[in-house]
């Protein structure tokens, strides 16, 4: 019987100090997430069949090279919380987990990168 | 022999304790509500590997006239367009799905009828977007 109460236990964000960061984040990405996919999915219908210099001027413009580098950053953050989860749960051995959660984090670090960085180049070049 | 120890000790402590065992996938009856949490991880995953068909577009996009026809031609094929309506159905779901769950975060729809409602909203909802989302892709000329 602890005389804490739950705030109090709470505020002391558990012994890794990070209380429910990643449940929040988690939640947070999932929020942007939700009008920025219906707006990539209709964007990219609306774009059936374009050619490349239609396709180089609708991301290239400032507005949607905007929504697309918020897409990109909250899709891969998104991503890797869910995948570091399921690894979380599904490895077994405490080395293959951390080596597995090493490269998932690197790769979504990498793909991320050459996503906003192509818009970018749309941006500036276009 | 320490790992051993360890092993051994473990047994003991699992063969006094006695505890509930959670029931075995193989045996149980499947529900909408487990196929649906399954579901929810399964597209997860579809779709953190779908982001490679995304960042390999824009990428070819930035690459020029030639490089984003070649990987025009790669979506456009029929394997590219299957693999392609495959992610577009888990996108769908896990959106829907999504939403779900941040209802339940807020404390909503936890009572097991709505549990049950809300699920079948999510799979109608998800396969009615999908087709939408193809036809307006094919006959719409765009939105």
């Amino acid at each position: 019987m602890s005389l804490r109460s739950p705030l109090a236990r709470v505020r002391g964000l558990g012994s890794a100090k990070e209380g429910v960061a990643h449940w929040w984040s988690q939640r947070m990405t999932a929020v942007a997430l939700v009008p920025l996919t219906f707006w990539f999915v209709a964007g990219v219908i609306s774009h059936v069949g374009a050619d490349h210099t239609e396709m180089a001027a609708w991301i290239g413009s400032p507005v949607t090279a905007s929504l697309f580098v918020l897409l990109i950053a909250a899709t891969f953050y998104h991503a890797y919380l869910g995948l570091q989860t399921v690894i979380e749960d599904y490895f077994k051995g405490e080395a293959t987990k951390i080596v597995t959660l090493t490269l998932i984090k690197g790769a979504c670090f990498l793909l991320a990168l050459i996503g906003i960085l192509s818009v970018l180049t749309l941006l500036f070049e276009g | 022999m320490r790992s051993l120890w360890v092993s051994s000790r473990e047994e003991q402590f699992m063969a006094t304790t006695n505890r509930p065992l959670s029931p075995h996938l193989q045996v149980y009856r499947p529900q909408l509500t487990s196929v649906m949490s399954f579901t929810h991880r399964a597209t997860g995953i579809a779709l953190a590997v779908g982001t490679l068909l995304l960042v390999y577009w824009l990428a070819a996009a930035a690459g020029g006239p030639e490089s984003f026809q070649k990987a025009q031609a790669l979506i456009g094929s029929w394997f590219g367009r299957l693999l392609l309506f495959g992610w577009t159905f888990a996108l769908f779901y896990h959106l829907c799905n999504g939403i779900r769950h941040l209802f339940w975060d807020g404390g909503y729809g936890l009572e097991l009828p709505d549990v049950y409602r809300s699920g079948w909203m999510v799979a109608a909802g998800s396969a009615a977007l999908t087709v939408l989302a193809w036809l307006f892709g094919y006959f719409g000329g765009g939105l």
